[in-house]
């Protein structure tokens, strides 16, 4: 048989260059070891910028955060259940073992027989829980203050579900199909409320601000705990709001108004 | 004999031409890629640099969107899909001959990506 001009066969000079690529960096990283012993690797990492661009991406500069005004909030409606599962491709089954990034919870209290209706999701921690748990680095939070879970790292372990005080996070148990192109689920992993990171970064509202207000209820504010300039700081400077779970001291990014 | 070795030459050449006609047929054992068109026009990248470090690519992008926010890269996912996805199947990786599933079952590797990602292109609203 002669030769067939396959394309493998012509990245012959590829595969030489990225084995010298490979041996190059090695020998850059040796030398680093070995000419500044004084540099540890974690001030390194920490020296370089995430990118060689100038791309903008998420900034600590801001945090994250939802002011959730629950004597607007209406006992009944699901808007935002509704319009979380439809962003995020979720089943919208309640079952256990069906993924819930936010559900609607009905509290009473006792003496009076006052009752209130919430919607409950990832309560995005300034000191996450399930980031301090996670044996892998998963779970994360990004510098705006976003607690996300890396897919790629994620081994499925749950812990972070038994960390997290909200019980916000929701393992997925069966194989998925036909996810949205910006949320990529998939078995095995655990995932929670991403405060709609992918529409946040487009500057656009998490889809279930925008439900509520569509719903004319407007009881979810979205906005910069950080920019005191902005509508949700100026509303929790001036209103008495309270973080679920104050005790525990994480610093939630999703405060609570009448309750 | 001049005529006789001549004959003989022609008949090898025949022979060899054969064979070649027959390596192009894809009667070779090991089934050859199927590349469908893309739809868009020029990649981001060489073909062959792509058929070599688009997994580097991916895995870099990868994190510099979800860890870092950035979203403004050219080697994303999402955009290799937009423009390899099949004409019948709409996908990259739904039947062997998709773009993305024919090449990692001629070269053996398991395509673990849309176990969390779609294959799909995003439908435009």
């Amino acid at each position: 048989m002669t030769p067939d001009p396959s394309p493998p066969s012509k990245d012959a000079g590829d595969l030489k260059s990225g084995r010298r690529g490979f041996m190059a960096f090695a020998a850059a990283g040796i030398a680093g070891i070995l000419i500044a012993p004084g540099v540890r690797l974690i001030e390194i990492a920490q020296a370089t910028p995430a990118t060689g661009t100038l791309s903008p991406g998420a900034s600590s500069k801001v945090r994250w955060g939802m002011l959730i005004d629950s004597t607007k909030c209406v006992s009944g409606c699901n808007d935002c259940v509704t319009a979380c599962n439809t962003e995020n491709g979720l089943s919208g089954g309640t079952k256990a073992t069906d993924s819930q990034w936010i559900r609607k919870i009905e509290i009473k209290e006792v003496r009076t027989g006052k009752t209130q209706s919430l919607p409950m999701m990832c309560q995005h921690c300034a000191e996450p829980p399930c980031v301090d748990v996670c044996p892998t680095g998963a779970s994360f939070k990004r510098a705006d203050g976003i607690v996300l879970v890396d897919k790629h790292t994620c081994i499925g372990c749950r812990y972070c579900m038994m960390a997290c005080p909200y019980k916000a996070r929701s393992f997925v148990h069966s194989p998925q199909t036909d996810q949205k192109p910006d949320v990529p689920r998939g078995m095995g992993t655990v995932e929670a409320c991403t405060m709609c990171v992918h529409k946040v970064d487009k500057g656009e509202m998490p889809a279930c601000v925008t439900a509520c207000s569509k719903a004319g209820h407007e009881a979810i504010l979205f906005g910069d705990l950080n920019n005191p300039e902005s509508e949700i700081s100026k509303r929790i400077a001036s209103y008495p709001s309270r973080q679920i779970r104050e005790n525990l001291n994480l610093d939630t990014g999703v405060r609570y108004l009448g309750i | 004999m001049a005529p006789r070795f001549g004959a003989l030459v022609l008949l090898i050449g025949l022979l060899i031409s054969g064979a070649v006609h027959a390596g192009d047929a894809s009667a070779s054992r090991v089934s050859q890629p199927v590349i469908e068109a893309a739809r868009g026009g020029q990649c981001v990248a060489d073909p062959a640099f792509m058929r070599r470090n688009h997994m580097t690519l991916l895995k870099h992008q990868r994190d510099d969107t979800l860890r870092v926010g950035i979203r403004t890269g050219q080697y994303s996912l999402k955009t290799c899909i937009d423009c390899h996805a099949s004409k019948t199947t709409n996908s990259v990786a739904a039947s062997d001959t998709n773009f993305c599933q024919s090449c990692h079952t001629y070269a053996a590797v398991k395509l673990d990506c849309f176990e969390c990602h779609t294959n799909k292109p995003q439908v435009k609203p």
